[in-house]
C-alpha cells in the first residue's frame, strides 16, 4: 500500500514536470490558417487552386502564413482522415475541402461554422445558381458550405467500338432493354471487347452506386429514400429490378468479370487502358470524365474529343422523363474551431475567385455553379462534351445525406456484390439488404414502397 | 534516518519511471480510452461525435448478434493458427534445423532470404505480396508457363493467399529463435542419445523439442499476438474481401470505425480483440512457468 503510494505521488509530480513542459503560445504577430484539402496522382487541380490562393492572399494580407495540408487518398480515405482531424480542435483545419454528402452529418458533429452572416458581406455569393447552394445547407436552413462545382453522371461511349459492331451514330438507349440488345451486339461481333460495364460490389465503393446501381434504381421510379416522410424505402421492386439487371449484364459476360469488378482500381483501366484502346463498349461515368483524357490529364488521350460519345442513361422502360443522372459534388467549409472566422473565410473567398473557379472547374471537368463561370468561352469549350453533361442536371438526383447514409450505402454495395457473384439472387439479395437497413435505421425509419 | 530511508526507497524508483510513464501513456491509455469507447455511441461525424452517449453493453449485444462477427472471428482463428502457429513456427524451425545440417555459404544465403522478407517494412512486404498474387502477378506468370492455369488468388482464394504472405514475412522471426534455441542444446546430449541407437526424428523429438521447450512457448505467444494484431498486409492484399471473405478482427473493427464512422461498434471489437490477446497471453506463460520435466 505504501509503496502504491509512493509511486503514485512519483507519477504526480512526474505530470507536473512535464505540463510545464508545454510550448506557449504562439506570437501574436503572425497568424496561420490551416488548409486541408485532397490530392491524389490523378487529381491534382484543387492542389493547383490553393497553390495560387496562397500566393494571392499571403501577398494581400502581410503576416499571415497559409499552411497547405494535402491529404493523400481515394475518397474514403480522405473522409476518415479529415474527420479524425475535426475532431481534435489543435488538428482541426480553418478551411478544408468537404463532400456534399457529408455536410449534414458533420453539420450535426458541430465541426462546421456557419457561413451566413459572413456570406453576406461577399458579393460573389449572388452568382451562385441555387440547386448548388442547397448542397451546402443543413436541416436548420444555415449555409455551412460553399460549393465548388458540381457533376452529372452519362453512359460514355466508344464510338469505333459500336460503330464496329453497326451500332449508329449517335447512340441513344431509351430503355435497359436497349442497352442489352446493343452490348450482346457488341459481344457477338468481338468477344474480346466488354461491351458495357457498370461497377457493382464493394471495391469501388460510392462509384458501384453513383456509377452504377442508382441510375438504375431511380430509373425504375422507386427511390433510396423517402424525403417526404424522412424514411428509408424497402421491398421495393425497383430495387430487385435493378439487381437483376446487374445479374444478366454479369452472368451474360457483358461487363467485366466479377474478379475485375471486386477490384478498388478498376477505374484505372476503364479509363487509362480500355477506352483508349478500344477494349470497352460502354460504362456509366461521371461528367468528370474528360479531366482524365485532357492535356495534362493523368491517362492523357488526345484522340478522345472524337473517339468518344456521351449519352444520358435511360430509365427502365422509357419512362418520363427518359433519363436518370445522379450528382455529387464538393464543397469547401471553414472549420467550427477555427480562431479567426473573419480571416479563414477570407481565404475560402480568395481560393474561390472568379479566376481560380474558372481554373479548377475546368481543369477538373467540374459541371459550373458560379454564373461567371458558366458564360465564359474558356469554361464552354474546355471539350465537347460540356453541353451534354451540364443538360443533365434536369434530370439529375442527389444522394441522401444523412448520418446513417454511408452504411445504408455499404448494404447496397454488398447486395450488388452478393448478386454479381452469384452468391444470392436478386431476390434473396434484396431481402438481405431490406433486412439490413432495418437493423441500422431501426423498422419506424423505413418504408415499403 | 527515516526520511533517510524512504527517500532512498523513492531514488531507486527513478530509473524505471520514464519507461512505466510511457507504458501508461501510450500502452495502457489507449487500451482503457478503447475500452471506455465502446461503451458509447461515439462516431465519427454526426450527432454522437459531439456528444456521445453512454451505451452500456449495447455494442456488445449487437457484435454477438452481429453475423460478420462469428465469420470474423473465425476468420481470425484461422489466420493465427494457418500462418503463425503451423506456418511461421514449424516452417521456422524446419529452416533453423536444416541450417544446422547445411553448409555454412548455404545457411547464410538462405537466412539473409529469409530474413529479408522480415525486414521489409510492413506496407512494402504487402505490396509485394499483392503483386506475386494479383491476377497478373509473379505467382500467375509462374504457374501459367507450367500450363498449370491462372486462378485468381485474392478473389477466389483470399485467405490462402494472405496466410501465404503472412508466412513468408514473419517466418524468418521463428527462424531466428529457433536457431539461437538450438544452439543451446548441447551436442553431448544429442551424441549419446545417437549411441544408445535414437534415430534422427526420436533425437528431434525426444532431445531436441523438449530441451527448447520455452523457447518454443515464448516464440508461440509472440508470433500469435503479433499475427492477431496484422492488418496492413491484409487491408493491402484484399480489404477484407471478397464479401467478407478475409476479413479478420483488424479489419472489421477498422471497416467499422473509420468507414462506417461507428467508433463505439468498432473499439468493440477492438476489445474483443484485446480480451483474445490477453487469453492467448496468458495460456502462454502458464506453459512458461510449469515445471521443466
Amino acid at each position: 500500500m505504501h509503496r502504491a503510494l509512493k509511486t503514485l505521488s512519483l507519477f504526480a509530480s512526474a505530470v507536473v514536470v512535464l505540463s510545464a513542459c508545454s510550448p506557449g503560445t504562439p506570437d501574436e504577430g503572425t497568424k496561420t490558417l490551416k488548409v486541408a484539402y485532397q490530392k491524389t496522382d490523378s487529381f491534382t487541380a484543387l492542389d493547383t487552386m490553393f497553390q495560387a490562393a496562397k500566393q494571392e492572399f499571403e501577398a494581400a494580407n502581410q503576416g499571415v502564413t497559409v499552411e497547405l495540408q494535402p491529404i493523400e487518398g481515394n475518397d474514403d480515405d480522405y473522409g476518415t482522415k479529415l474527420a479524425l482531424a475535426l475532431r481534435s480542435p489543435s488538428t482541426a483545419p480553418d478551411v478544408f475541402y468537404e463532400d456534399t454528402f457529408k455536410v449534414r452529418s458533420d453539420v450535426d458533429a458541430g465541426y462546421l461554422l456557419k457561413l451566413d452572416p459572413l456570406l453576406e458581406g461577399w458579393a460573389d455569393w449572388e452568382k451562385y445558381d441555387d440547386a448548388a447552394k442547397a448542397a451546402g445547407k443543413a436541416d436548420d436552413g444555415g449555409t455551412y458550405a460553399v460549393p465548388l462545382g458540381t457533376d452529372t453522371r452519362a453512359i460514355w461511349y466508344n464510338k469505333k467500338v459500336l460503330a464496329a459492331a453497326g451500332v449508329s451514330d449517335p447512340w441513344q438507349p431509351r430503355s435497359w432493354q436497349d442497352i442489352l440488345d446493343t452490348a450482346r451486339k457488341i459481344k457477338t461481333n468481338d468477344p474480346s471487347v466488354i461491351p458495357f460495364n457498370m461497377y457493382a460490389g464493394k471495391g469501388t465503393g460510392e462509384g458501384t452506386v453513383m456509377q452504377g446501381f442508382y441510375e438504375l434504381l431511380y430509373g425504375t421510379g422507386s427511390s433510396l429514400y423517402d424525403e417526404e416522410s424522412k424514411k428509408w424505402v424497402v421491398g421495393s421492386a425497383g430495387f430487385r429490378d435493378s439487381l437483376a439487371f446487374l445479374r444478366t449484364l454479369y452472368d451474360e459476360g457483358l461487363a467485366v468479370t466479377p474478379a475485375e469488378a471486386l477490384d478498388a482500381n478498376v477505374w484505372k483501366k476503364v479509363f487509362g487502358e480500355w477506352f483508349p484502346n478500344g477494349k470497352l463498349g460502354a460504362t456509366v461515368e461521371g461528367s468528370y470524365a474528360p479531366s482524365f483524357w485532357q492535356e495534362g490529364g493523368s491517362y492523357a488521350w488526345p484522340a478522345y474529343e472524337q473517339e468518344m460519345g456521351v449519352a444520358p442513361f435511360p430509365t427502365q422502360n422509357g419512362e418520363a422523363p427518359g433519363a436518370v443522372s445522379m450528382s455529387g459534388g464538393w464543397t469547401l467549409a471553414v472549420g467550427a474551431e477555427t480562431k479567426d472566422p473573419d480571416l479563414a473565410f477570407k481565404f475560402l473567398t480568395t481560393a474561390m475567385n472568379e479566376k481560380n473557379s474558372l481554373a479548377f472547374t475546368v481543369e477538373s471537368s467540374q459541371i459550373a455553379v458560379r454564373s461567371d463561370v458558366a458564360d465564359d468561352p474558356g469554361y464552354q469549350g474546355a471539350n465537347p462534351f460540356v453541353k451534354d453533361v451540364s443538360e443533365l442536371v434536369s434530370v439529375t438526383r442527389y444522394r441522401p445525406a444523412t448520418s446513417d447514409y454511408p452504411r445504408i450505402s455499404a448494404a447496397v454495395q454488398e447486395a450488388t456484390e452478393a448478386v454479381i457473384t452469384g452468391s444470392r439472387t436478386p431476390e434473396q439479395a434484396a431481402a438481405d439488404y431490406d433486412a439490413a437497413v432495418t437493423d441500422i435505421v431501426g423498422a419506424d425509419k423505413t418504408v415499403r414502397k | 534516518m527515516q526520511l533517510d530511508h524512504r527517500a532512498r526507497q523513492l531514488v531507486r524508483y527513478l530509473p524505471v519511471l520514464p519507461a512505466v510513464l510511457l507504458l501508461l501513456v501510450f500502452l495502457a491509455g489507449p487500451v482503457v480510452w478503447a475500452f471506455q469507447a465502446s461503451l458509447t455511441n461515439a462516431g465519427l461525424t454526426g450527432r454522437s461525435a459531439r456528444n456521445p452517449e453512454w451505451v452500456g453493453l449495447e455494442n456488445y449485444q449487437r457484435l454477438l448478434a452481429d453475423p460478420a462477427f462469428p465469420l470474423s472471428l473465425g476468420l481470425t482463428v484461422l489466420f493465427v493458427g494457418g500462418s503463425a502457429v503451423i506456418g511461421q513456427n514449424l516452417l521456422g524451425l524446419a529452416i533453423a534445423l536444416l541450417m544446422r545440417r547445411a553448409r555454412p555459404a548455404v545457411s547464410s544465403l538462405a537466412g539473409t532470404a529469409v530474413v529479408a522478407a522480415w525486414v521489409l517494412p510492413e506496407i512494402v512486404a504487402a505490396f509485394a505480396a499483392y503483386a506475386y498474387f494479383s491476377k497478373d502477378g509473379t505467382l500467375n506468370q509462374l504457374l501459367g508457363s507450367l500450363g498449370l492455369g491462372r486462378p485468381e488468388w485474392l478473389y477466389a482464394f483470399p485467405m490462402v493467399a494472405v496466410m501465404l504472405a503472412n508466412t513468408w514475412r514473419g517466418t524468418a522471426f521463428s527462424m531466428l529463435v529457433y536457431r539461437a534455441a538450438l544452439n543451446d542444446v548441447p551436442a553431448e546430449i544429442s551424441e549419446a542419445a545417437q549411441m544408445d541407437g535414437a534415430r534422427g526424428w526420436q533425437r528431434l523429438l525426444f532431445i531436441t523439442l523438449p530441451m527448447i521447450r520455452g523457447s518454443i512457448a515464448t516464440n508461440l505467444m509472440l508470433i500469435t499476438l503479433q499475427t492477431l494484431a496484422v492488418f496492413t498486409l491484409v487491408w493491402v492484399m484484399t480489404a477484407g474481401g471478397p464479401a467478407n471473405a478475409s476479413a479478420t478482427l483488424p479489419v472489421l473493427a477498422y471497416t467499422e470505425a473509420f468507414k462506417f464512422g461507428d467508433i463505439g461498434y468498432g473499439t468493440a471489437v477492438a476489445s474483443v480483440l484485446i480480451l483474445i490477446g490477453a487469453v492467448f497471453g496468458a495460456v502462454y506463460i502458464r506453459l512458461l512457468k510449469e515445471p521443466r520435466p
